[in-house]
């Protein structure tokens, strides 16, 4: 049953903290332990390289076709969205342009980090879920080994990881997707067309856009892990951590995307 | 100490534990002693599982002891918890056997995780217990290959890759048919005499613990009511008691 909870300062003023947000509360302060635990296990020996590496193919490799796919789209459906646009002001040599800087600093990240957290994010959930569900995490307590730092170390790890690799790929594939839409409206080599489209990138635009996918992967990973390392007993809870683990992960890209956006507006 | 006390190897006093309102154990008291398995019987949801749960630490219980070859095991951290996890080993009721991993793989996990281990290779060791549970073919297939009983097999083989000093049982034989069943109790036996490990063994399948209790112990209502070998037991003249007897 949901619990309501009386706070009250200094002693006079007196208020019932609402069920559902005490529940909030109480799950974003989980949250953050399991996060300190994994920056606890993360330092300590034995290191799990070799399931660390397979959770990179696992996680990276096999992800390389679905965000491939979405990158080529994104960049072959905004030069097209945008070319009729600025024609009107005459200024479609800058598509090239417009798209890098949009792929590279934004899109692309956000875009892609939302595709990962709809499939690695439910597929660490589910599978978490599921071992909690048959006991296989049980098991491996009981055997003297550590279940948090091989199965949520290691997915936590390769996630972080893979994610800016991964945005780089689509990126690259989403200017390849630019050039062929804007070849045909718009007649240009792959040099000029690569030249305009680089001319206003920098390190400002990449270093950004490649910090926060490093946080989006590790916050994807670390929310995956968390909803099926602590999924309930029943098949019915497998399901709901799946789920649980896309939505807040999805939430959680776009919430530190704005953060992203503000900090770097700084600079 | 008298010699009945060196050879417990397993002494619970007191454990008490509820979820919410509901108390499931209520003072209860066990001691295991070398090469002995005890059958704990109970109706279903009496609180067998959560007795063997608090034994292993995967539930704490709210008051009581729990001492094993007669460490405390309250509070263990590092390679005293390390240690204790290696003497007690755990058969789940679905072999909880690693499914994103072959059989070698699941009995080689626990064994190169040890503090201990100097990366010796462990493949005779696997093969012997493979053998002890008449599976050793099974070597490379995946647990998705195998069948309820197998996987149950594999489990005890896992667990014995560490050579606990004591097993516990959860429901060993349930969701077998009646010769897998006399197959497992067999096993379960066989590792006793080989062994010489202690056993904890929580059953409703009566031949079974007919086949391998030296004691008997009935739960209800939280506490262990009665206690003795199977024909003690059966032979009990409360109604409850006999109750499990009448199959």
């Amino acid at each position: 049953m949901a619990k309501t909870r009386e706070i009250s300062f200094f002693g006079n003023f007196k208020f019932v903290l609402p069920a559902g947000l005490n529940d909030w509360f109480e799950k974003m302060g989980d949250i953050f332990f399991f996060i300190g635990r994994f920056f606890k296990e993360l330092f300590i020996p034995r290191y799990e390289i070799k399931e660390s590496i397979r959770q990179c193919f696992v996680i990276g490799y096999k992800s390389l076709g679905l965000v491939g796919i979405t990158g080529f789209i994104i960049g072959l459906t905004l030069t097209l969205q945008s070319i009729p646009t600025l024609s009107i002001f005459g200024a479609q040599s800058l598509v090239p342009s417009m798209v890098a800087i949009a792929v590279f600093r934004e899109i692309g990240p956000v875009i892609t980090a939302l595709i990962f957290a709809g499939k690695i994010g439910s597929g660490i959930g589910a599978e978490l879920g599921s071992m909690k569900v048959t006991e296989q995490i049980d098991a491996m307590e009981v055997s003297g080994t550590s279940p948090f730092k091989y199965l949520v170390v290691t997915r936590v790890v390769a996630s972080t990881l893979m994610l800016p690799i991964l945005i780089f790929f689509a990126d690259a594939l989403a200017m390849v997707g630019s050039y062929i839409s804007y070849n045909l409206l718009e007649s240009a080599s792959i040099r000029s067309f690569l030249i305009i489209a680089f001319q206003n990138i920098g390190f400002a635009d990449i270093v950004p856009a490649t910090i926060k996918s490093i946080f989006f992967g590790f916050f994807i990973g670390i929310i995956g892990c968390y909803e099926g390392y602590n999924a309930d007993r029943g098949t019915e809870s497998v399901g709901i951590a799946a789920n649980t683990a896309v939505v807040l992960s999805s939430l959680s890209v776009i919430l530190l995307d704005m953060i992203a956006v503000q900090i770097s507006s700084i600079f | 100490m008298d010699n009945q006390d060196k050879n417990i190897v397993l002494k619970i006093s007191g454990l008490h534990k509820s979820f919410g309102s509901k108390v499931i154990l209520d003072n209860v008291n066990l001691s295991l002693h070398k090469n002995e398995t005890v059958v704990v019987l109970g109706r279903s949801g009496t609180g067998k599982s959560v007795i063997l749960k608090c034994i292993v630490g995967l539930i704490s219980p709210d008051s009581g002891t729990i001492e094993i070859n007669g460490k405390d095991t309250k509070n263990l951290t590092g390679e005293d918890l390390s240690n204790f996890r290696c003497d007690v080993g755990f058969l789940f009721q679905s072999g909880a056997l690693y499914d994103s991993m072959s059989v070698r793989e699941n009995l080689e996990f626990p064994v190169i995780r040890q503090n201990n281990y100097n990366g010796e290779d462990v493949t005779s060791k696997v093969v012997e217990q493979l053998q002890n549970v008449s599976l050793a073919d099974s070597i490379d297939k995946m647990p998705s290959e195998l069948s309820g009983g197998m996987r149950k097999r594999i489990g005890l083989a896992r667990t014995l890759m560490l050579n606990p000093d004591i097993i516990l049982y959860d429901e060993p034989t349930t969701g077998l048919d009646t010769f897998t069943s006399k197959e497992i109790s067999t096993l379960i036996v066989k590792m006793k005499e080989k062994y010489g490990v202690s056993s904890i063994v929580i059953t409703h399948d009566m031949p079974c613990a007919k086949m391998i209790a030296d004691r008997i112990v009935v739960l209800k209502d939280g506490k262990f009511v009665a206690q003795g070998t199977y024909d003690e037991l059966s032979q009990s003249p409360d109604d409850f008691i006999r109750s499990f007897f009448s199959y």
